[in-house]
């Protein structure tokens, strides 16, 4: 047997013995180095995310690597995702500096736990067997559980994380139940194995359907799709505003990154059988994202429903399951994790008269008391509903471009119908900013981190369309590994 | 590349504008003061811009001029790829032309957040101008549905009371409308394998696709117009919109309509078009009919002059789908009539609106005795819009019967009647407002035309004149680009009428 390669999981164990270091640090250094932590473990996640480009960035591309006796693989999907997660946790933990301090909540297990998580996804996204797959679930499932409750002094924060851990356990249990069904039918827990019985034509009993399904209904959790999405409101409205804006893109991202790899790599033979599962879920999602959110007046619940919408129109490029589906995927996460961190961080800025207000109305006139806050809202709104030039809308195009190119009209159709109610509650928060009479200024916007990562989340979505090519590109390359041939 | 890329510098100037006013700081008053002398000298300067296309222009070809190309999204085949032929040319200085009439009609009666507005008004220019000049699909969408953004805001922000309202219809009505045509975009983009307009307009898609991806296109174009009974949008956006914001729906964002059916539908589907012609027909006799109608019984101002706009669209829609070198060119100049003619009617609302407040017609009455060079000017703009000889209004309408005669008879006679009916309504209106005793006394301390307002309608009115006294100028840069297209369809129908023969 060979020596294992250490070297293709470097990352994560960089990370995780970060994370390690950190909390030794941050216990004897005590409450005065949160601040000090938490932007210690920023830049370890730089590290990280410079560990993993570096490779390829000197290859000129990646090449897919399967190691640690073929528990992970390192390829282009798993670098281009792992990459989006590590500047999704950077952004959420910027935000949440002065937010933790201001609230009361600046622990050191805080940026820590982000961390733990991280490494978590970046297994999942690395997993190349059901089980490392189920590890890297756990591993972040679990410190997200803890994340959830962070303001353990608030009753819906707590709420929030006893939720989320009950209905992640049943999401994990299923996901578990199925992985076993799959094991015991077809007799292997490797991907590369299943993948090879499938391409062989076998393995088409009912038992292994079954294992199938139970695993797409346990990630259909994970990720939030209707109809497995009903514990997403809560939680969002619960956790605490940076915890949210983290849930809404990292774990999101990861979970449909797994949802890729698991149903291409191992399952890939079987697409005819779990793309009608998927084409169901997608258009529920939409659909059910689209209208719920209409009801809403709290915008951290809005938000959840519009990431159920969002997860359907990502899904559609895996119902369309080719190689420009998978880029319409990996375009769409991209576009959508700036334009969820921008938000949430607008959120952020919403406190009044000492406390954080989440109602929609309490934006009124934003565009008078806070015009700058107010503009990026509107682009970041504008963008979610898809409206070109906007970035978001090159998210749904590439989308919508792999489904008719793949003979599925009628969820395209759905899509396109869905985008247009949705638009009426981003308009609505539109409306409200600048059609309505202000209600009273905010308290000054929290400092410099939130208003940079306002900026930036802000210039990529408005420019997008100026300088496109990097992203397709990347994303186009790495979705053509997945089809060779 | 040897000339200067004149059509970018178009569309991308006013951006510059937005720049500027962008950066302005200091007192509201003099932010104020200065948005509105930078969004009026980037408004000028593009017209002039626009004025050297004109001028570059060779009237005597048919196929794109002043052609940019550049890379854009890569590995897809969609460029960023400009051009300009007889049938967007005039568009193009349509909206050049409107921009700064709609800034220096905004100069005192927007107080509110001028500095929002006048942005809002340059990325407006910046994205019609886009539309006509983009000939890539993934281009032209973007324009396309990027005028929604700013109209959304001038509708909701600077609006009137039901403002909210209108602005969402307007807003969700349009959008419905337009991304049903983004997926034919698609199914276009994956059936000739490019998103180049020109390369599409010259592919034969298979008669069983046709019909659907006329009727998608249709679903946006018809909207825009509007078409009835797809209509109910315009006259509460009408109402609402500040009346700058009028002026570019009428004048510029209802051809867009007319505009996709003659770049798109007719010479890509060519057999579907002749396959719909009745259907539209119909549609567009009962918009005249009815419409024409309905503005009788109006009692505000906009409201009229708002389906007004539908019963003469309803013209250049018949003008359109009759496919006669007449029709098509009765159409073309119809629309631009139109688009300067309702504009400036929506201006002259907007004069008397400033002074008194209301648009309530009865309101009003007696203008002719304070107002008298108010008079005069909406004289000559009522009388456009009715079609009297000498005014634009007359070929663009007498065109476009032509047109329809030698296709069906029926549809002429109808349509003129929509004449006779238009003449009534505009004639009562003017009755109703400008002549008669003055009864209130509010109405005889109306003050006439200020300087600037005379500034405003000056070249309107010549426009008016020019354009129906010597049509030809105008006339002679569309015609190659029209019997081009008319010469394409013809083809195409000889081409599927021989592959049936062979069957």
């Amino acid at each position: 047997m060979p020596a294992p390669n250490f070297m293709i999981v470097l990352p994560e164990i960089f990370l995780g013995a970060a994370a390690m270091a950190l909390l030794i640090v941050g216990v004897y250094a005590g409450p005065r180095a949160v601040r000090a932590v938490t932007w210690l473990s920023a830049l370890a996640l730089a590290v990280t995310a410079a560990i993993l480009l570096q490779p390829a960035w000197s290859a000129g591309g990646v090449t897919r690597q399967v190691g640690l006796f073929g528990m992970f693989v390192n390829d282009g999907l798993g670098v281009f995702t792992q990459t989006l997660v590590i500047v999704g946790s950077i952004l959420s933990l910027l935000i949440a500096v002065r937010y933790n301090e201001r609230e009361g909540i600046a622990r050191v297990e805080f940026p820590v736990l982000v961390l733990i998580s991280t490494a978590g996804m970046m297994m999942m996204i690395a997993a190349n067997d059901l089980i490392s797959l189920y590890l890297g679930l756990e591993l972040q499932s679990l410190a997200l559980y803890v994340l959830a409750a962070f303001a353990r002094d608030n009753v819906r924060s707590t709420e929030a994380g006893l939720k989320y851990f009950v209905l992640g356990a049943v999401a994990s249990g299923m996901l578990l139940f199925g992985a076993s069904l799959v094991y015991g039918f077809a007799g292997t827990t490797s991907f590369d194995g299943l993948a090879k019985l499938f391409a062989n034509g076998g393995g088409n009993g009912i038992g292994l359907i079954t294992g199938i399904v139970f695993i797409s209904v346990g990630l259909a959790f994970k990720v939030s799709a209707v109809p497995f999405h009903m514990w997403t409101p809560d939680v969002y409205e619960g956790a605490p505003t940076p915890v949210t804006a983290y849930f809404a893109v990292a774990p999101k991202i990861a979970a449909l990154t797994l949802f890729l790899r698991v149903m291409l790599e191992p399952f890939g033979g079987l697409a005819g059988d779990w793309q009608q599962i998927i084409w169901a879920i997608s258009a529920a999602s939409m659909v059910w994202g689209a209208f719920a959110a209409i009801a809403q007046s709290n915008i951290k619940r809005l938000m959840a429903y519009s990431s159920i919408g969002h997860v359907g129109y990502a899904l559609i490029g895996l119902a369309a399951g080719s190689a420009a589906g998978v880029r319409g995927v990996l375009v769409y996460l991209a576009i959508y994790l700036f334009m969820n961190v921008g938000t949430f961080a607008v959120i952020l800025c919403m406190r009044r008269d000492g406390k954080m207000v989440e109602g929609i109305d309490d934006l009124a006139g934003l565009s008078r008391t806070h015009p700058a806050l107010a503009l990026a809202l509107a682009i970041f709104m504008f963008s979610l509903a898809g409206i070109p030039p906007l970035a978001g809308f090159f998210g749904k195009l590439y989308v919508f471009m792999a489904a008719i190119d793949a003979g599925l009209p009628v969820l395209a159709v759905i899509g396109v119908l869905s985008s247009v109610v949705g638009a009426y509650y981003y308009l609505r928060i539109v409306k409200v900013m600048y059609f309505d009479e202000a209600r009273g200024a905010f308290e000054r916007p929290l400092g410099g981190e939130v208003a940079a990562v306002v900026l930036v989340c802000a210039i990529i979505i408005l420019f997008f369309i100026v300088w496109p090519g990097p992203l397709l590109n990347g994303a186009g390359a790495v979705a053509a590994t997945l089809f060779p041939g | 590349m040897t000339h200067l890329p004149l059509l970018s510098l178009t569309t991308f100037l006013p951006l510059a504008g937005v720049a500027a006013i962008l950066l302005l700081r200091g007192e509201e008053p003099a932010v104020a003061r200065n948005a509105r002398w930078i969004a009026l000298w980037t408004s000028l300067v593009v017209f002039v811009v626009s004025l050297l296309i004109w001028a570059n222009f060779d009237p005597t070809r048919s196929d794109f001029q002043l052609v940019e190309q550049a890379d854009w999204l890569p590995d897809f085949n969609i460029g960023y790829h400009m051009g300009v032929d007889g049938i967007s040319l005039f568009f193009i200085l349509l909206s050049t032309f409107l921009t700064p009439i709609c800034i220096i009609a905004s100069w005192t009666s927007i107080q509110r957040r001028v500095k929002e507005y006048m942005i809002a008004f340059l990325v407006l220019e910046t994205m019609m101008v886009g539309i006509f000049c983009a000939l890539d699909f993934v281009l032209f969408y973007v324009f396309f549905e990027g005028v929604l953004l700013p109209m959304f805001l001038i509708i909701g922000v600077w609006g009137g009371p039901r403002r909210v309202y209108s602005a969402f219809k307007f807003f969700l009505y349009t959008l419905l409308g337009s991304v049903l045509s983004l997926l034919a975009i698609l199914a276009i983009y994956f059936v000739t394998g490019t998103a180049d307009i020109p390369q599409a307009l010259s592919f034969n898609f298979p008669p069983s696709l046709q019909p659907w991806l006329w009727l998608a296109f249709f679903a946006s174009f018809a909207v825009k117009v509007p078409m009835w009974p797809f209509h109910t949008w315009l006259p509460d956006a009408h109402v609402e919109a500040p009346t700058a914001g009028s002026v570019i729906l009428a004048g510029v964002l209802l051809k867009l309509g007319g505009y996709g059916f003659i770049r798109f539908s007719l010479p890509m589907f060519p057999e579907a078009s002749a396959y719909f012609a009745p259907f539209v027909f119909a549609l567009s006799v009962i918009a005249i009919i009815y419409t024409s109608l309905v503005a009788l019984a109006q009692q505000d101002m906009k409201k009229l002059i708002a389906y007004s706009s539908v019963a003469h669209m309803g013209f250049v829609t018949i003008g359109i789908f009759t496919v006669t070198p007449e029709g098509l060119d009765g159409a073309m100049i119809q629309m631009l009539s139109h688009g300067v003619v309702s504009a400036a009617l929506f201006l002259c609302v907007g004069v008397v609106y400033d002074r008194l407040h209301t648009r309530e017609i009865a309101r009003y009455g007696g203008l002719a005795e304070n107002m008298p060079k108010y008079a005069c000017a909406f004289m000559v703009f009522m009388l456009a819009s009715v079609g009297l000889p000498g005014t634009s209004g007359f070929v663009g309408e007498f065109l476009s019967m032509i047109g329809a005669y030698q296709v069906n008879t029926w549809v002429a006679f109808l349509g003129t009647t929509g004449v006779i009916l238009g003449a009534a309504y505009m004639l009562w209106l003017y009755r109703r407002i400008v002549f008669e005793k003055i009864v209130h006394a509010d109405v005889r301390a109306m003050v006439d035309l200020s300087p600037r307002e005379i500034l405003v309608f000056a070249p309107m009115i010549a426009v008016v004149i020019w354009m129906g006294v010597y049509p030809s100028s105008f006339l002679k840069p569309i015609q190659p680009s029209i019997t081009n297209l008319i010469e394409r369809v013809q083809v195409s129908e000889r081409a599927a009428a021989s592959t049936l023969a062979q069957r």
